[in-house]
C-alpha cells in the first residue's frame, strides 16, 4: 500500500437488529485498486478493517445472483461493477423494498413464495417416461423462452420496480418472468394454470409497465417483455374461457 | 431448550446432488419428509457457476464402453470400474429427466439434444445449454424441486456436526444464520452434498462458499476421506480472479498459443497427441505450466500467461455457443474474445478426493451417504474429465437419495435425549466461537498463510519437501487457529461466525490433502511429482483413504475396482 495508491471512501448502511433502532451510515476510508469490482472493496473492509459488516456474496462472476446491493443508490450486483465508474466515494446499501435482516443483508422469503406460487417446473397432462427419451424441441422453440430462462433470482428488478415499492404483494418481474419461461416453452401445457394466478391479486395486470425492471438486470432478461407477453396471454386466456368453457387448452 | 425438528431424510446441500438426492426419494415414496439444509439458498449453489456441460452417451456413434474407456484412461486407472459402468448406463436417462423438468439443452436442427467435445472424450457426448449449463441444471432442478411439498428448505441453515446415536447418524446441528440459534434437524438417514473445497488455495474457480463443509462433517464423525491428494487445476483461469473460462471454448475449437504465436500442444510433446487441445485436464494443466516455466508465457501484474484465442470460430458462434465466456471476458478481464485472445492460466477447479463411498452413495458410518463432490464414489480416480461431475451429481445424487430412503425405512429414531444432548453442545461450541476476544489471531491472516502454503506444497507440480513443509505448516495453522479473536458477537446474520466455522473446515480438508498428496510416491493424473514423475502400479495403485485423530491425520489404503481394463501407459 504505497502512498500514492488511490483510496475511496464507502459509506455503507449498517443495522443490526439487536443494537440498532434504525439504520445508520459507516464510512470506510480504503485502498483500492484499479481492476476492482464493488465487491471486491467490501471484502477489504470485511478483511481488514471491520470483521462485522455483514453481506452475501459467493460466485464473484456474476452467476449465483447472491450479491445485489444498493450502489449509490442504484440496484447493481456488487461482483460485476467496476470500481472505476464511480467517484472518491461510494454509497452501498441494501436491496430497496425487502425488509432487512442485517447490514446489506434482506430479506428473500417474500420472493422465494412469489417464485414457487408461479409453478415454476414442466406442468403436463401426462408425465413423460424417461424410456421415451428427451423430447424434441426445435431451435426456434427454444428461443421462444431462452432469454426468460436466464433469470438468476437476483431480485434486482425488485428493488427497480416502482409498483413492489408501493404494494409488495406484486409477483414481481422475475418470478413473472420464470413464470411465463414455462408458460412458453413447447414442452410445458401448463400456461393456463399459470394464468390464473397471474390474473389474481398482485399479478400481472399490477405491472405500470415502468420498464425500471429491464434496465436494472444484469444479465438481460427483459423481464418487462415477459410481463408484457404474460399480461397479454393471461387476457387471451382469459377470454379464450370465456367462449370456451373449459378454457382454451382442452 | 434446543429446537428440534424430525424429519425421515436429511439432505446437508442444495446444490445439483442434494437436490437430485431430494427428489428421487421424493419419486419413490411422495410423503416422505425431507429436510433441505444449505448455508445457502439453494439457487446460489456453486454448481451455478458451471459452465460446459454434461455427459452422457446419447449419439449413435457412441456407447457406453466408449463413455466407460475414456473415463478410465483419464483417472490414470485408479477409477473403479464398477462405478464407472453404472454411472455411464445411467447418465442418459439422468440427463434425459433433467430433459424433462425443462433444462434448456441446446438442440440440433431436427429438435435433438446438441452435444460438444470435451477434453478426454472421445466423441461429442457433452450435452449443453449454451455454456452456462450448471446454472441452467441448478435452476431447472431447484424450480422442479419447488413443486414438492415433502421436501422441506433450511435455507441459510449451516450445518456445523453430524449426530451420532448407538453407531447411526441421526442428523445434525445447525446455525441458523439468519438468527445466531443453533438447531437440530433429525432424520433417520442423511446425505452429504456441499461440493468442494476449492477455497483452502488462494487462486480457484470456486465460489466463498466452497469451504469443504461436508467433508469435515464426515471426517470429524471418523470417516475416511479418499483419494484427497488429487486436486484438479483447470486450465483456463482468468489471472487475477480465477474465473473459470469454460473448456468447451476448446471443445469448440478454441486454441491455446504462447507468446511466441506458437499452438505449443500441436508443435511440442505433451503426451495428449491428436487431441490438442482436447486433451485431459491434468495434462493441458502441465503444458501451460511448461511453458510458462520456460519463458514463452506473457507476463502481467497477477503472474504469467498464454493466450486462449477464439477469434477464428467467428463471432455468431461465440455469441450462440459460449455467450457467458464473452461477458466474463468482457467483465473480468476487459477482453473481447471476438477480437482478443483471452489471458488464461491453471487455476484450482475440482477435488477428485471426497468422503468415501461405495457404488450406492452409502459411507462407512451407517445411514450417511454423499455425493457430488464432496463425495469420492471413485468414478474420477486420479483425474475427472470435464463434463463427466454435473452427470455425476444426478447419477449419485439419485443413488444417495433412493438409497437413503431405504435405510430410513429400516432404521429407528435413535435417542432424542442423547442427540439433544449433542447438539446443545454443539451450541455451545458455536456460541463460544462467536464473538471470541481472547486470542490473537486474525482470521484473514490465517487465511492469507492457508492459501500460501497450500499454493506451494499442493500446486500442479510437486516434490516431497514442499509438500512435508505443507503439512506441517497446515497442523501449526491448526493450533493458531485455536487462538483466533473475532471481532462481531452479534447473534444475526454473523457472517464473521461462519467464515470461523468455514475456516476450521478448510484447515481440517488442507491437512488431509496435504498429507496424502505427501504420501503418494508417485505420479499419477494430477498428483505430480518432479521428485518421482512416473506412475508406479507396482506400489501406488489404491485409493488413500485419511482418517480423522485428534493426534494427526491416520493414512490407511483401499484397493482399487479393476476388472474390465487393467491399467496401462496413459497416452493419447
Amino acid at each position: 500500500m504505497s502512498d500514492g495508491q488511490q483510496k475511496k471512501t464507502f459509506v455503507v448502511t449498517r443495522f443490526d437488529p439487536d443494537r440498532d433502532e434504525a439504520p445508520r451510515k459507516q464510512s470506510y476510508e480504503i485502498p483500492v485498486q484499479p481492476d476492482w469490482k464493488v465487491l471486491d472493496a467490501l471484502n477489504f473492509i470485511k478483511d481488514e478493517v471491520d470483521g462485522t459488516l455483514s453481506y452475501r456474496w459467493s460466485c464473484r462472476m456474476a452467476v449465483c445472483g447472491s450479491c445485489g446491493m444498493m450502489v449509490n443508490g442504484e440496484p447493481r450486483l456488487t461482483c460485476k461493477e467496476a470500481l472505476s465508474q464511480y467517484g472518491d466515494t461510494v454509497d452501498v446499501g441494501p436491496l430497496a423494498n425487502f425488509p432487512v435482516v442485517r447490514d446489506l443483508v434482506i430479506e428473500a422469503d417474500g420472493f422465494m413464495e412469489k417464485l414457487t406460487s408461479v409453478k415454476p417446473w414442466i406442468i403436463r397432462a401426462k408425465e413423460r417416461a424417461v424410456e421415451e427419451g428427451p423430447m424434441r424441441q426445435s431451435p426456434a422453440e427454444h428461443e421462444e423462452f431462452k432469454q426468460f430462462s436466464l433469470c438468476i433470482n437476483c431480485m434486482l428488478c425488485y428493488s427497480a420496480c416502482p409498483v413492489v415499492a408501493n404494494e409488495p404483494e406484486f409477483l414481481g418481474p422475475a418470478a413473472i418472468a420464470v413464470g411465463h419461461r414455462y408458460s412458453i416453452d413447447s414442452r410445458d401445457e401448463g400456461a393456463a394454470e399459470r394464468n390464473e394466478v397471474f390474473r389474481g391479486e398482485g399479478g400481472v395486470f399490477s405491472c405500470s409497465f415502468a420498464n425500471e425492471c429491464s434496465e436494472v438486470c444484469p444479465k438481460n432478461v427483459d423481464p418487462a417483455a415477459a410481463v408484457n407477453q404474460a399480461k397479454f396471454n393471461a387476457v387471451i386466456d382469459w377470454a379464450t374461457g370465456l367462449v370456451l368453457p373449459r378454457g382454451g387448452d382442452e | 431448550m434446543i429446537e428440534v425438528s424430525r424429519h425421515d431424510i436429511v439432505i446437508v446441500g442444495g446444490g445439483a446432488a442434494g437436490l437430485r438426492a431430494a427428489v428421487a426419494a421424493t419419486e419413490i415414496d411422495p410423503d416422505v419428509s425431507i429436510a433441505l439444509v444449505s448455508k445457502v439458498y439453494p439457487m446460489r449453489s456453486h454448481t451455478v457457476s458451471a459452465e460446459g456441460g454434461a455427459a452422457a452417451v446419447v449419439r449413435e456413434d457412441d456407447n457406453f464402453e466408449m463413455h466407460a474407456y475414456d473415463t478410465v484412461k483419464g483417472s490414470d486407472f485408479l477409477a473403479d470400474q464398477d462405478v464407472i459402468r453404472t454411472f455411464v448406463e445411467q447418465a442418459p436417462g439422468e440427463l434425459t429427466l433433467l430433459e424433462h423438468w425443462g433444462c434448456p439443452w441446446s438442440r440440433n436442427e431436427d429438435g435433438t439434444v446438441a452435444t460438444r467435445a470435451f477434453g478426454g472424450m472421445s466423441t461429442k457426448r457433452t450435452w449443453y445449454a449454451a455454456d452456462k449449463v450448471g446454472f441452467h441444471m441448478l435452476h431447472t432442478l431447484f424450480q422442479h424441486s419447488l413443486r414438492f411439498d415433502n421436501i422441506v428448505r433450511y435455507d441459510e441453515h449451516f450445518a456445523t456436526r453430524l449426530l451420532v446415536d448407538e453407531g447411526t447418524v441421526r442428523g445434525v446441528a445447525a446455525l441458523d444464520i439468519r438468527t445466531g440459534v443453533v438447531r437440530v434437524v433429525l432424520g433417520r438417514s442423511l446425505i452429504l452434498a456441499t461440493g468442494g473445497a476449492g477455497k483452502i488455495f488462494p487462486f480457484t474457480t470456486n465460489g466463498s462458499i466452497k469451504t469443504g463443509d461436508g467433508m469435515s462433517l464426515a471426517y470429524r464423525a471418523g470417516v475416511a476421506l479418499k483419494d484427497m491428494e488429487f486436486v484438479q487445476y483447470h486450465p483456463t483461469g482468468l489471472p487475477g480472479t480465477g474465473i473459470l473460462i469454460t473448456e468447451a471454448t476448446r471443445g469448440e475449437g478454441g486454441y491455446l498459443i504462447n507468446a511466441e504465436g506458437e499452438r505449443f500442444l500441436t508443435t511440442r510433446d505433451y503426451g495428449v497427441g491428436s487431441k490438442a487441445e482436447l486433451g485431459p485436464r491434468d495434462m493441458i494443466s502441465r503444458a501451460i505450466i511448461q511453458e510458462l516455466e520456460a519463458g514463452r508465457g506473457f507476463s502481467g501484474p497477477y503472474g504469467d500467461y498464454l493466450h486462449l484465442d477464439l477469434r477464428h470460430l467467428g463471432e455468431a458462434k461465440i455469441v450462440a455457443r459460449l455467450p457467458m465466456v464473452r461477458e466474463i471476458s468482457k467483465i473480468y478481464i476487459g477482453v473481447d474474445p471476438v477480437h482478443e485472445p483471452i489471458p488464461i492460466r491453471p487455476v484450482v477447479h475440482y477435488m477428485m478426493g471426497g468422503i468415501d463411498t461405495d457404488i450406492t452413495a452409502a459411507t462407512s458410518l451407517p445411514g450417511l451417504y454423499a455425493a457430488g463432490e464432496c463425495a469420492s464414489v471413485s468414478l474420477n480416480g486420479a483425474n475427472r474429465l470435464g463434463s463427466n461431475s454435473l452427470t455425476e451429481c444426478l447419477v449419485f445424487g439419485a443413488a444417495a437419495g433412493r438409497n437413503a430412503l431405504s435405510f430410513a425405512k429400516g432404521s429407528s429414531e435413535g435417542s432424542e435425549d442423547a442427540l439433544r444432548r449433542q447438539g446443545e453442545e454443539e451450541a455451545a461450541r458455536v456460541a463460544a466461537l462467536r464473538g471470541k476476544q481472547k486470542g490473537g489471531e486474525k482470521l484473514s491472516r490465517i487465511r492469507g498463510d492457508l492459501h500460501k502454503t497450500m499454493e506451494s506444497g499442493c500446486g500442479v507440480y510437486r516434490v516431497q519437501e514442499t509438500m512435508d513443509e505443507t503439512a506441517r505448516t497446515v497442523a501449526q495453522l491448526k493450533g493458531r487457529y485455536a487462538d483466533v479473536a473475532l471481532e462481531d458477537s452479534s447473534a444475526v446474520f454473523n457472517t464473521e461466525l461462519v467464515a470461523a466455522l468455514e475456516m476450521g473446515n478448510m484447515l481440517d480438508i488442507a491437512e488431509v490433502v496435504a498429507n496424502s498428496a505427501a504420501a503418494r510416491n508417485e505420479s499419477r493424473g494430477a498428483h505430480t511429482r518432479r521428485d518421482t514423475p512416473n506412475r508406479d502400479d507396482q506400489n501406488f495403485l489404491y485409493h488413500t483413504l485419511c482418517y480423522f485423530d485428534p493426534a494427526g491425520p491416520r493414512l490407511e489404503k483401499k484397493g482399487v475396482t479393476l476388472g474390465h481394463w487393467e491399467p496401462e501407459e496413459r497416452k493419447y
